[in-house]
C-alpha cells in the first residue's frame, strides 16, 4: 500500500441548485519521499485538495489514508494530533504570528509537545540554521523581508521533522531569485526523505518537483513524473 | 515557550483590548469592594452611634400580676411579690458573654415626692451613664450634687422653679441646679437627682427600681443578650425594646440590600464588557487561531490560551479593583460620614473575595469566546486570510 492514498475524493460546497464541486472524484497514490507538484488555474481545486490532504477539510465523500491512517475517520482532536505529528504546513502569505519573534514562531509547533526545553531549543536552532536565519531569531516578522518570512514559515513547518510537508504557493509573493532559493531548500528536504506536496502556479517552481499533477475543474487531468530540475542535478 | 508565554505576548500586543477588559472588571470589582467596605464602615459607625442613642433593654423587678374581674367588670389588677433589684446584683451584667457589646448600664430609683404641693416623680440616676443613654439631653445649668436636682422642662414650668431655686421635700432641702430643655419624652415631667440621693430619700439604699441598658452589635442578636442578662439576674425581668432594635437592624438591612443590588448590576455590566471584548478579540484572531489549530493545537490548547489571558487580566483586575474600592470607601466615609475617622481596615477576606470574584467573572465571561475559538475550523479560519 502507498504511503498516501486518496480514493474517490469529492468535495462540494453549498446545497441544492447552489452546489459547487471543488474536487470531483479524485484518486491518487503518493509514495514516501516523493516531491509532488500540484498545478492548475485559479479555482481549479488545488488548495481544496491540499486542505483535504492537510486534515483540515473533510471531503464530502471518499477516503484519504496516510501511513494506513484513515484521516477522516478520526475525530477533530485526533486530526489535530495527526497534523502535529505527520504534517508540516507552509501557508500562502506565510501565516506568521505577528507578536512572536522568529524564534518563537518556529518554536510554536513544539509548544504543545512533551520535550525538554533544551531539546526544543536545539530543534528550533537546527531548523533556523537550515533556512539560514539563526542570526535573525530575535526579530519580529515585521522586521524581516518577504523571503525571510517564507523561510521562517518553512523552518516552522520542518521544526518537528514531519514526514510530509504541504506547501501552498510557497513562492507566490517572492521574486524569482528568492523563489529559486526557497525551492532549492525544499528540494534539499526532499533529498533527505521528506515527502513534499506543493501547490504552485509557477512552471519554474514546478520544475523542482519529481511528479506533476495537473488539476482542472476539480479533477486531476494529468499525473506524470517530471524530471526538470532533478535531471539537472 | 509555553501557552502562558503566548497569552502574555498577545496581551502585550493588544494592550487596548486588555485594558478595556481590565477596566470593565476593575470598575465592577472596585464598586463591589467599595460598597462592601463602605457598608462595613457605615454599619460600624451606625452601630456605634445607635449604641449611644438610648436604651434598648430594660431590667425591671420580677412581679406576679393578678387581674381582677367580677361579674364581667374589670376591676384593674394588682402586683404582688415584687422582688426589688439590688444594685450589687447589676454588676453581674458585666460578666455576660456579650458584655463588650453593652455601651451603658443605667440603674434608676423611682419614687413620688411632694414639691410645692404637687406630686411629682423623682428619678435617681447615674448622671455619667445618662450622658451615654440620653445624649439628647441639653441642660441649662449644671449637674446636681447630692443635695441638688435637675428638672424636666414641663416639671419646672408646673413647679415654677428655675436654676438656683430651693425647695423642701421629705424633710430635706434641695437646690435646683439645672433645667432640661424639652425632649418630648417622659423626661420632661420628671425631677432627676443622683441615684444615691434618691435611694436615701426613699430609704432604699443599695436597691434600684429598674435599669436601662444600651446594647447593640451587628453580629449578635439582641434576644441572645436578653437571655444572657436574664441568666445573670434570675430575680429580674429583662425585656428588649424590640421596636428600636428591629428598626435599627431593618434600616441597615435595607441599605445593604440596596447596595448589593447595585453591585450586582454593575458586575453584570462588567461581565458583559469582558464577554463582548473577548468575543471581538477572538474574532480578530481567527487567522491566528487557525494557524494554531493547523499546526496541531488541540481545542483545549486554544481554550487554555484564551482562559490564561482572561485569568491574567482578571487576576490583576481583582488586585487593582480591591485597592481602588478600598481607597474609594476611605474617601467616601471621610466625605459622607461626619465625624468618621476615615479608617477603613484592610480586610484580607474581602481582598481574597475580590480576587476570586474577578477571576470567576473573567473566566465565566470568557468561556463562550474560548469555546467559540476552540471550535474554529482550521480550514475555514485559514480561508479567511
Amino acid at each position: 500500500m502507498s504511503y498516501i492514498t486518496a480514493e474517490n475524493l469529492i468535495k462540494t460546497y453549498g446545497r441544492g441548485d447552489a452546489v459547487v464541486s471543488a474536487v470531483c472524484d479524485v484518486s491518487f497514490q503518493i509514495e514516501a519521499g516523493e516531491f509532488v507538484g500540484l498545478m492548475g488555474e485559479s479555482g481549479a481545486g488545488k488548495s481544496t485538495l491540499l486542505s483535504i490532504m492537510g486534515a483540515m477539510n473533510a471531503p464530502t465523500s471518499g477516503t484519504f489514508v496516510v501511513d494506513e491512517i484513515d484521516i477522516y475517520s478520526l475525530n477533530s482532536e485526533q486530526q489535530a494530533d495527526f497534523r502535529r505529528e505527520f504534517l508540516g504546513f507552509i501557508f500562502q502569505d506565510f501565516c506568521l504570528v505577528p507578536y512572536l519573534t522568529v524564534f518563537e514562531n518556529v518554536m510554536l509547533p513544539l509548544t504543545i509537545v512533551k520535550k525538554g526545553r533544551k531539546q526544543k531549543q536545539v530543534m528550533v536552532e537546527n531548523a533556523l540554521s537550515q533556512v539560514a536565519l539563526l542570526e535573525k531569531a530575535a526579530r519580529l516578522p515585521n522586521q524581516i523581508s518577504g523571503g525571510e518570512k517564507e523561510r521562517v514559515a518553512i523552518a516552522r513547518a520542518i521544526v518537528n521533522e514531519p514526514p510530509v510537508l504541504l506547501a501552498d504557493e510557497p513562492t507566490g509573493n517572492l521574486d524569482s531569485k528568492t523563489s529559486a532559493d526557497i525551492m532549492k531548500l525544499l528540494q534539499n528536504f526532499n533529498s533527505d526523505g521528506m515527502t513534499i506536496i506543493m501547490v504552485t502556479h509557477s512552471e519554474a517552481c514546478a520544475r523542482y518537483a519529481r511528479r506533476l499533477m495537473r488539476v482542472s475543474d476539480g479533477k486531476i487531468v494529468a499525473d506524470q513524473p517530471f524530471f526538470g530540475k532533478h535531471l539537472a542535478n | 515557550m509555553t501557552l502562558k508565554h503566548i497569552s502574555i505576548k498577545n496581551l502585550i500586543r493588544r494592550k487596548g483590548k486588555a485594558f478595556f477588559v481590565l477596566a470593565g472588571l476593575v470598575i465592577g470589582v472596585s464598586t463591589v469592594v467599595g460598597i462592601i467596605s463602605y457598608i462595613e464602615a457605615m454599619t460600624s459607625d451606625i452601630n456605634h452611634k445607635l449604641e449611644k442613642y438610648g436604651a434598648n433593654i430594660l431590667i425591671v423587678p420580677r412581679t406576679e400580676n393578678l387581674t381582677l374581674t367580677y361579674g364581667g367588670f374589670s376591676l384593674g389588677g394588682v402586683s404582688f411579690e415584687m422582688q426589688e433589684i439590688r444594685e450589687a446584683e447589676l454588676a453581674q451584667v458585666s460578666s455576660i458573654k456579650n458584655a463588650r457589646n453593652i455601651a451603658a448600664l443605667g440603674p434608676l430609683m423611682l419614687g413620688v415626692v411632694d414639691i410645692n404641693s404637687h406630686k411629682v416623680l423623682l428619678a435617681g440616676v447615674d448622671f455619667k451613664v445618662s450622658a451615654i443613654l440620653k445624649p439628647w439631653w441639653q441642660l441649662q445649668g449644671k449637674l446636681p450634687d447630692e443635695n441638688g436636682v435637675i428638672l424636666g422642662a414641663e416639671a419646672a414650668r408646673i413647679l415654677k422653679l428655675k436654676p438656683g431655686d430651693r425647695f423642701e421635700t421629705k424633710d430635706r432641702h434641695f437646690v435646683v441646679s439645672g433645667i432640661l430643655q424639652p425632649t418630648g419624652s417622659q423626661d420632661d415631667q420628671l425631677v432627676f437627682a443622683r441615684l444615691s440621693t434618691a435611694q436615701a430619700l426613699f430609704d432604699k439604699n443599695g436597691r434600684v427600681s429598674m435599669a436601662e441598658v444600651a446594647a447593640l452589635c451587628h453580629d449578635c442578636p439582641i434576644d441572645d443578650m436578653v437571655g444572657q442578662i436574664s441568666d445573670a439576674l434570675p430575680g429580674a425581668k429583662v425585656m428588649a425594646i424590640q421596636q428600636v432594635v428591629k428598626g435599627r437592624m431593618q434600616t441597615l438591612g435595607q441599605f445593604k440590600k440596596f447596595s448589593f443590588g447595585i453591585s450586582g448590576v454593575i458586575l453584570l455590566i462588567g461581565s458583559l464588557v469582558v464577554l463582548v471584548t473577548m468575543m471581538s478579540s477572538v474574532r480578530e484572531r481567527t487567522d491566528e487561531i487557525g494557524i494554531f489549530r493547523a499546526i496541531g493545537f488541540r481545542k483545549r490548547h486554544v481554550m487554555q490560551i484564551i482562559f490564561l489571558e482572561a485569568a491574567i487580566v482578571s487576576g490583576l483586575a481583582g488586585i487593582v479593583g480591591y485597592m481602588l474600592g478600598w481607597g474609594s470607601a476611605k474617601a467616601a466615609v471621610r466625605f459622607f460620614v461626619d465625624g468618621h475617622s476615615g479608617i477603613v481596615p484592610f480586610n484580607l477576606e474581602l481582598a481574597a473575595g475580590a480576587f476570586i470574584l474577578a477571576l470567576f467573572i473573567g473566566l465565566v465571561s470568557s468561556a463562550y469566546p474560548a469555546v467559540l475559538a476552540a471550535r474554529l475550523d482550521p480550514g475555514e479560519a485559514l480561508r479567511s486570510l
